[in-house]
């Protein structure tokens, strides 16, 4: 049922801007105000949020992510604080990441 | 005259003619105003769902556009414990994101109760911290209040479902309002830890199972926690459409719990800090899909126009127009899919 959901309504997770998305609704804003901000952040249209084609560029270009791995490519924590950056937030995740380092990234 | 395929609320095969289908459409919405004194869907939503009931595809999806995000209760309950297969909880929420490519997911134990988790809290925030190294998208960690578990034998409190009926009301009352207090206690103790572990979220899962002061119990440790942790999401997923009043007196803050619909229950629980809602409307199997998608779309619109915070409408087995059956019929799923982002205007799922 989990996979009919995502194929029926899903925005894609990584592959397209689900995750990111995602995390702007987790700050409570309704789904139109997350898309357009999320758009806004990659400087893309709300419609290629959902684009798996465009997201895939969009998203190699800033390293922050995607369903195939490749050579020296960010997934996990490193794409995380790339993504924290971009959509101006705070990820947990990354706050205790750099907590354990010791220093600011 | 022609029929279209579509189901019972168990599941069943069922054909249906177009004025059928909108005879079911049009009860289900005067149920739900009868009931819930909700608003009834507009013509045009009447409209759009009997073109989704209709179409002849077998799985449908919404306009590209129409997407929402994605949540999920019991997440990693599902691959390694209920489908059995034997991957670990960190394989299965990477399995989710770059297989299955969900927008988030869930890390839970499987006695699914923060009062079970208590014991193993530390061993759960470690699994949580270790999953953050690897998954890019956002990890929840969900359980349930389960107020239930805090009465005798399980716990220390006289079950005040065996006391109500008993006339033992000011007993069942009190019962109630010390078995919260301690909910409220574990609650807020699994999920701090799991909130300095890195989680990007916190689940209450069927809140309100165990009616008013299971729900208090889920708001009180909200506000707890939106006060600790204010970067850390929580959100809370209903038990039923209607808060029952096991209690019957409870409040939050000035708003009384017992007989709350979505559309109360949304804006109590913003008041509380919760960040994204699960409106749930209970499946009636002895009905037909039609009637049941129809129900649940008119809480969830109704909802949806209350809300000032996200609304994700649960949508498995048996909630949310879905037919109560172990295994959901897939045309099903995706009609409720697309219905409850396009006619409900739901934020996601």
């Amino acid at each position: 049922m989990a996979v009919m959901h995502e194929m029926a309504s899903g925005m894609g997770g990584i592959r397209t801007a689900g995750d990111l998305v995602a995390r702007m609704v987790m700050k409570g804003m309704r789904i139109g105000e997350a898309k357009k901000y999320v758009a806004g952040k990659l400087g893309c249209d709300v419609l290629d949020l959902s684009d798996s084609a465009k997201m895939k560029e969009i998203r190699e270009s800033l390293d922050i992510g995607t369903v195939n791995d490749r050579p020296h490519a960010s997934y996990g924590m490193s794409a995380k604080i790339k993504i924290a950056e971009l959509l101006d937030i705070k990820i947990p995740s990354v706050e205790l990441f750099k907590k354990k380092l010791g220093k600011a990234l | 005259m022609k029929k279209y395929f579509t189901r019972m609320g168990d599941g069943e095969a069922l054909w249906q003619t177009e004025d059928e289908l909108r005879a079911d459409v049009d009860a289900g919405v005067e149920d739900a105003v009868k009931r819930g004194k909700a608003k009834p869907l507009a013509d045009d939503d009447i409209a759009h769902l009997l073109d989704i009931l209709m179409m002849p595809e077998k799985n449908v999806s919404v306009e590209r556009g129409n997407e929402g995000i994605h949540t999920f209760d019991a997440g990693t309950l599902k691959i390694p414990i209920r489908l059995a297969v034997p991957v670990s909880r960190h394989t299965d929420m990477l399995i989710h994101e770059r297989v299955l490519c969900s927008d988030t997911m869930e890390l839970c134990n499987t006695d699914y109760s923060y009062k079970m988790v208590k014991n193993i809290a530390p061993e759960e925030a470690m699994q949580m911290e270790q999953a953050q190294q690897d998954v890019t998208i956002p990890i929840f960690y969900g359980a349930m209040p389960n107020l239930g578990l805090y009465t005798k034998p399980d716990g220390q409190f006289d079950n005040w479902a065996e006391l109500l009926p008993q006339g033992k009301i000011k007993e069942g009352m009190e019962a109630q309002e010390g078995a919260l207090e301690q909910c409220c206690e574990d609650m807020v103790m699994v999920s701090s830890q799991q909130a300095e572990a890195g989680a990007d979220g916190i689940q209450f899962d069927t809140a309100g199972a165990s009616g008013d002061a299971d729900l208090l119990a889920a708001l009180k440790a909200t506000k707890v926690l939106k006060e600790k942790y204010p970067d850390t999401c929580v959100t809370m997923g209903m038990a039923n459409e209607f808060t029952l009043g096991m209690h019957g007196k409870l409040k939050f803050e000035d708003d009384k719990l017992a007989g709350q619909y979505p559309r109360d229950q949304v804006k109590t629980c913003a008041k509380a800090g919760v960040d994204m809602f699960g409106a749930v409307v209970n499946t009636n199997s002895s009905r037909s899909f039609a009637w049941n998608l129809a129900r649940s779309l008119t809480f969830v619109k109704e909802c949806t126009e209350a809300a000032t915070i996200p609304v994700l409408v649960n949508a498995g087995m048996g909630v949310g127009g879905i037919p109560l059956s172990a295994v959901a019929p897939t045309d099903a799923a995706a009609r409720v899919s697309k219905s409850m982002l396009e006619i409900g205007k739901a934020d996601g799922l």
